[in-house]
């Protein structure tokens, strides 16, 4: 396998799902982030065939890993401090999430007002089901549709 | 300071509140009569909806108070491109209550998030309009004397029909209500009605197709009119329009009591024969509707009568 260097402090996000990585990227706005991130596509995975690695060196404190339950709470979440994994994080699915999907609804009226963000609440967390916070259209977890 | 988006919005006992008010209203109306002097509703009306914008401002004037507002987006700061959280900014300058019609789908969620007067939703696209909903409910409650153990047919347009879906998520809440859902098979209830709402309540109902097979068993129909604005092609709402017909001779298979309700404006759906029947109710409902805002608008601004 590939080999990128070891983290001093930062999180490791593995099993994630094949060819996922550069949403996740989009996602954590680690394009907007200065610090060191390794993505690495197709690696071999014992349990998935082939999945995706993402590292990122920097304070845990400056991702909001909430996002992730969303698009995949299969993903392991490693905490690195001082080179040792400190800590697993278990990905839960976000009550609230904002700006991270938009609604396809032509008459919600964040389709003509821009500016407001877009919203989407956890209405029922046994079917994974997100309703847009304006006019409730139903959108389901992305996992669900690609799993 | 509270905002009224969808008919959920009040718990059952605040429901049953306010439908004690407003028939407290309707049997004391001099009582009621300067209960709001000196206090302004704002009728912001992005889309044209005679009806219900007449209600809130007769049910405003009936309490003592004043409207000011506007009946269409081309007359209000819309057309120039203002956003709805401006224009509600504004207008809590200028009154002490405001009632928005939009036809996009959680304007008035938006307008209440920046707004400093309550907000009532007074029709938002095909989601909500929870003040025709308290209209349905103090009419039924009225008239009937309850809103429990009963069989409510529910005629015509049921996909897109949000009358009908708030009717049926603020009945589910008691006991013993029986839906009839009559609709053309291209019409029916929307799944997350039928699965997130009935069966998740463990609803009694039934969807059936003709109107005559429904009618010996109801207590209500609720009528509702074919929405031309709802359908994107023209085709398919002139093959809808008329595939039910309330006539005299369908009445003849209903119970002697039972109530025939319809939001308004009707087209053909309800024969102009019926409206003589003491059966109709749908005259009545409007004027239900007009109590039933004016006990919104005292709750919402915290105003007593003693």
């Amino acid at each position: 396998m590939l080999n990128v260097g070891q983290l001093n402090e930062g999180v490791v996000l593995d099993h994630i799902e094949a060819g996922k990585s550069m949403q996740i990227y989009k996602y954590l706005k680690l394009d907007k982030m200065d610090c060191c991130v390794a993505i690495i596509k197709n690696a071999h995975s014992n349990k998935m065939g082939k999945k995706d690695i993402i590292k990122v060196e920097c304070p845990i404190d400056q991702l909001d890993l909430n996002v992730l339950g969303y698009i995949d709470h299969n993903i392991t979440v490693n905490i690195i401090q001082n080179a040792t994994i400190v800590d697993k994080k278990e990905l839960k699915l976000p009550k609230q999430l904002v700006n991270i999907i938009h609604c396809k609804n032509p008459r919600c009226i964040t389709s003509i007002e821009q500016e407001l963000d877009q919203v989407f609440l956890l209405t029922d967390p046994e079917k994974e089901v997100y309703r847009c916070k304006y006019c409730e259209e139903k959108y389901r977890s992305s996992r669900k549709n690609n799993r | 300071m509270r905002h009224i988006m969808s008919p959920l919005d009040f718990t059952v006992e605040e429901l049953d509140q306010l439908l004690d008010l407003a028939n407290d209203i309707e049997a004391n109306p001099a009582k009621y009569a300067h209960a709001c002097e000196g206090k302004k509703i704002a009728t912001l009306f992005y889309e044209p909806s005679t009806r219900t914008r007449l209600s809130f401002e007769a049910a405003m004037l009936n309490l003592g108070g004043s409207v000011l507002g506007f009946s269409s987006a081309d007359s209000s700061s819309a057309a120039k491109g203002e956003s709805v959280s401006d224009t509600i900014r504004i207008v809590s300058c200028y009154a002490d209550i405001c009632a928005m019609r939009h036809p996009k789908e959680g304007a008035p969620l938006v307008a209440s998030m920046k707004s400093s007067i309550p907000v009532i939703n007074a029709g938002d696209g095909g989601h909500q309009h929870p003040t025709q909903t308290l209209t349905d409910l103090l009419t039924i409650r009225s008239l009937k004397g309850r809103l429990d153990h009963i069989t409510i047919g529910l005629c015509g347009d049921l996909k897109f029909g949000r009358t009908v879906h708030s009717l049926i998520n603020a009945l589910v809440r008691y006991p013993e209500v029986t839906f009839v859902l009559i609709s053309p098979e291209e019409l029916r209830i929307p799944d997350y009605i039928r699965e997130d709402v009935l069966r998740k309540n463990n609803q009694k109902f039934k969807e059936v197709v003709r109107l005559e097979d429904a009618l010996p068993e109801l207590d209500l129909l609720y009528m509702t009119r074919v929405q031309k604005e709802r359908f994107f092609n023209e085709e398919d709402y002139v093959r809808m329009k008329d595939f039910y017909i309330l006539d005299k001779t369908k009445m003849e298979l209903a119970k002697p009591d039972m109530l025939v309700l319809h939001p308004l404006p009707r087209v053909n759906e309800i024969s102009v024969e019926v409206d003589d029947d003491p059966r109709a109710a749908y005259f009545k409902q409007v004027q239900y509707g007009v109590y039933v805002r004016m006990a919104l608008i005292l709750t919402l601004l915290e105003v007593k009568v003693c």
